[in-house]
Formats: structure tokens, sequence, C-alpha cells
């Protein structure tokens, strides 16, 4: 185990919010067809606010810091707010579509310490990624960003969700990268709508094809080891959670609602009325994402992917129960190792008994 | 002899965890933790407290070490941690930055 590593286990035992993301808008200057959020603003925090925030978070110990949006450069006091958070000494991370970054921007990036710029990327395509995007010359103005930001130095990241509209350009774009001197990410997870909408639910790539991504050496170094079927499940396994949300992670909206993840649409407390570490430590909605033990979930208890399955508690929420499956992980665990989920299977049964049930009347 | 003065990098994050100082270089990606003694050195390192008087007050007040053996120890760890851009050494008083929580 890393070092990094140990420290977080730390930090989940002790139950320290090590790492919290924070929105600090919805605005936005693109318009990517699989955006989760609404981008008008329905009264964002102040200046003043978020630094009051960044204090209380440097008080409840949060090192890592995400600034996130919407597009974070919309706001004009942006550069004040990594400036007060590298003040505070935290680890800043900053995620943008970095198409308002320039030579001078980066320059100031570089000046305030920030760890890393992740940007959003579709395609090595410009017509493929300014359809995604809805912004017309949007890929090469963040072309142009990510040359100014490794020109100073800088460690960025370029993430790139993989749905229908880019199906097929991952390897190409993963070369650019490579070639920029970036790291390169690859997430298949499209989520339901702000507002619980899920019609774009409909950009998912087909089960097939991630198959092939997984199964793709060049995308997945570990390939043998993560494609295995899974080990047999231990009751120790079972004492297990799910994921860091709400044991030292969280996240926290432009207008000061905290949840316990960005993906986990469960209110927990408002910043605007609550401290931070009250919430964190005696959030109702909090407390019971922390309480879920592997052997507390519904169907996934019996599943044989329990140990290995990256099954999302907040997707699982927004289907209907954080203690549930969540589908769309299923998939995931399925085309991943070829063994059907207990939810798969449990589905599958359902529909066999259906049309039992229609004859019924006839006997 | 020369005093020797210490002071916390501004490119650096650093945090208290039940204890023990993490400390990130944003530049490279190196990744510390400091044990209580280190971190006692490190939250005095104001760039104006010379580091032999840092190691007095705040190492062999605190800690059961004797003064020599902690003269040496700290003097190793300011010159590892400056070797990763951590710690600005000088033989005068420099700026330095806030500290960590």
């Amino acid at each position: 185990m890393s070092l990094l590593a140990e420290v977080s286990q730390k930090a989940f035992d002790l139950g320290v919010p090590i790492s919290v993301h924070l929105d600090v808008t919805y605005r936005c200057n693109e318009r990517c067809v699989h955006c989760y959020l609404d981008h008008d603003d329905h009264g964002e925090m102040s200046t003043a606010e978020i630094k009051n925030i960044l204090d209380q978070l440097a008080e409840a110990g949060v090192f890592f810091l995400t600034f996130s949006g919407g597009e974070v450069f919309l706001r004009r006091d942006f550069f004040e707010l990594i400036e007060h958070a590298r003040k505070l000494l935290f680890n800043v991370k900053i995620k943008t579509n970095a198409v308002m970054i320039h030579e001078a921007e980066a320059q100031r990036i570089r000046g305030l310490g920030v760890d890393t710029v992740q940007i959003s990327v579709y395609s090595h395509r410009a017509e493929v990624h300014d359809a995604i995007t809805k912004l017309p010359g949007s890929f090469e103005r963040t072309m142009k960003a990510i040359r100014f930001l490794r020109e100073q130095g800088l460690k960025v990241t370029m993430a790139n969700v993989l749905m229908s509209g880019n199906l097929g350009d991952q390897y190409e774009l993963q070369k650019l990268a490579a070639e920029m001197g970036v790291h390169y990410t690859l997430d298949p997870t499209i989520t339901p709508k702000i507002d619980g909408d899920t019609s774009i639910l409909s950009l998912r790539i087909p089960g097939e094809a991630l198959r092939e991504v997984f199964r793709n050496p060049a995308l997945v170094p570990n390939m043998e080891e993560f494609c295995a079927p899974p080990k047999p499940v231990s009751e120790k396994d079972l004492e297990g959670y799910s994921c860091s949300a709400a044991h030292s992670f969280c996240y926290i909206s432009p207008y000061g609602d905290v949840f316990p993840c960005v993906q986990f649409p469960l209110p927990s407390g408002n910043l605007r009325r609550q401290k931070f570490i009250d919430i964190w430590k005696h959030s109702p909605e909090l407390n019971e994402v922390r309480s879920i033990r592997a052997k507390d979930l519904t169907v996934c208890s019996s599943c044989s992917h329990v140990t290995s399955c990256t099954r999302c508690p907040g997707l699982a929420y927004m289907e209907g129960s954080m203690r549930g499956p969540s589908s769309a992980d299923c998939e995931k665990s399925f085309y991943r190792t070829g063994v059907p989920t207990a939810n798969m299977l449990r589905m599958e049964g359902s529909r066999r008994t259906a049309p039992l049930v229609q004859i019924q009347p006839l006997a | 002899m020369p005093e020797t003065y210490i002071a916390r990098s501004s490119a650096i994050a650093a945090r208290l965890l039940a204890g023990e100082m993490m400390v990130m270089n944003a530049m490279d990606s190196t990744f510390f933790t400091l044990n209580e003694v280190a971190t006692a050195i490190w939250q005095a390192a104001d760039g104006h407290t010379p580091l032999r008087e840092i190691v007095e007050r705040q190492v062999c007040s605190e800690f059961d070490i004797a003064p020599d053996q902690a003269q040496n120890d700290a003097a190793e760890f300011v010159a590892n941690l400056s070797q990763h851009g951590i710690l600005l050494v000088s033989d005068h008083p420099i700026s330095g930055p806030t500290g960590a929580r």
C-alpha cells in the first residue's frame, strides 16, 4: 500500500474529511450533451461565503480540495478563491474546460501552486469535441490552454467521458494526451441529470463496447487482473464499506448544500445555516450513508461481485435505494468479467416468471 | 558557527492528520508524512527562528531526546526536506508563508 493510500485509509477510519469537491458555480460556457447540471445561477455563494467555508474545511482537516463547476473561470473571483485556498495550504485541483485559460492565467495558476488541472476533452477531432460541448472552436481553445499549462510545468489530466457521440476516438485521444505530456483518464459513466431527468442515459455506450474498452490493454494496463472473475466473498468482506462518500469525502454545491458525493444527490445540510463540522459529524443523512456495510445491501450482499464491483451508492440512490444495486455498475461488472451480477440474475428471473403470471387466469 | 533558518516552501500543501503532518509538493507530487517531532519542527519553521533554537524549544523540551542527538536528527531532516523543495534553508532569516493547521 502506498503512503498516500495508507493516509487515505487512516482518514477513512478516523472519519476525517480529507477530500472535498467544491463546485463554485453551475454556470458554464459549454453545453455538453451529457452534462447532469442545469446552468442557471440560483444564488451561488459570494466570495466571502466561500472563503469562510474554506477556513472551516481547513479546520476540519480537509487536505485535498477540488474546485469544479460549471466552468470555474466564469467566476470573476476564482483566482481570489484559489489564492485563499493555497494560503490555507490545501492541495488544490481544478476541473475546467480550459477555454478561458490563456498564457497569463496559466502563469497565475502555476504561481499559486495548484497541484493539477483536469480538463474535459472528448475527442482528438475538433468536430466531434465541439459537437459534444456545443461550443464552436472549443477544441482549439482547450488545446491551446493545455499547451500553456504544460509550458508552465503544470500537471494536466485530460478527462474523457466515453459516450455514443465519441465512441471509437478514445485511442487516438489517448495518443494525443501522451504526445502533449498529459495524463489521460477515460470514464464511461453517464449519470441522470440533477433534476432526475434520465433522458441523457441514452448517450451511454452499449455493453459490447464496454467489454471492448475493459479488455483493451492500451486503456487498462492491468487488464488480466481487472477482468478476472470475482474472488470468493468472505465474512470479513461483507463488513466492508462501498466507497469514501461521507467517510472521508463529501461534495459542496455552489449554494452551500452538502452532499455525500457529487453523484449522490442526498441533501445533508447547508453551509449558509450550519457549520461544516456540525454537518459532517451530526447530519442524519451522512450518518446513514456511512453506516452501510456490504452485508446491508439488499441485493448486492449476495452478489459474487460485491467486493470488486464499482457499485456507486449515489447512482443506486438515484435508482431508488442507497442500499440497492446500481444497474450501470452491474453492467460494468458483467462486461468486465463475463460473470452476471445477482441483480442481473434477479431481473432475468423476474422476466422469466412474467408470462406465467399472464396465463394464471386460464388455470 | 552560522545559524540555520528554515521556512516552509509556498509550493507545498500541508495538513495535520491525527498529530502527523501530511505534506505534498505540487511540483513533483512527492508526499510525506511527518512524525510528531518532525511536525513540531515543521510548524516552527517561520524563517526567523534559528533551527538550533527550534530544536531546543520544540524538541528537547517537549520530547525526551538528548540535545546533540536532536540537533543532528533535525539537521538531517531539514536537509532531506530541502532537497525536495519542501523547506527553504538559509543562513539568513527568510520571509516565510503561513502555517498549516
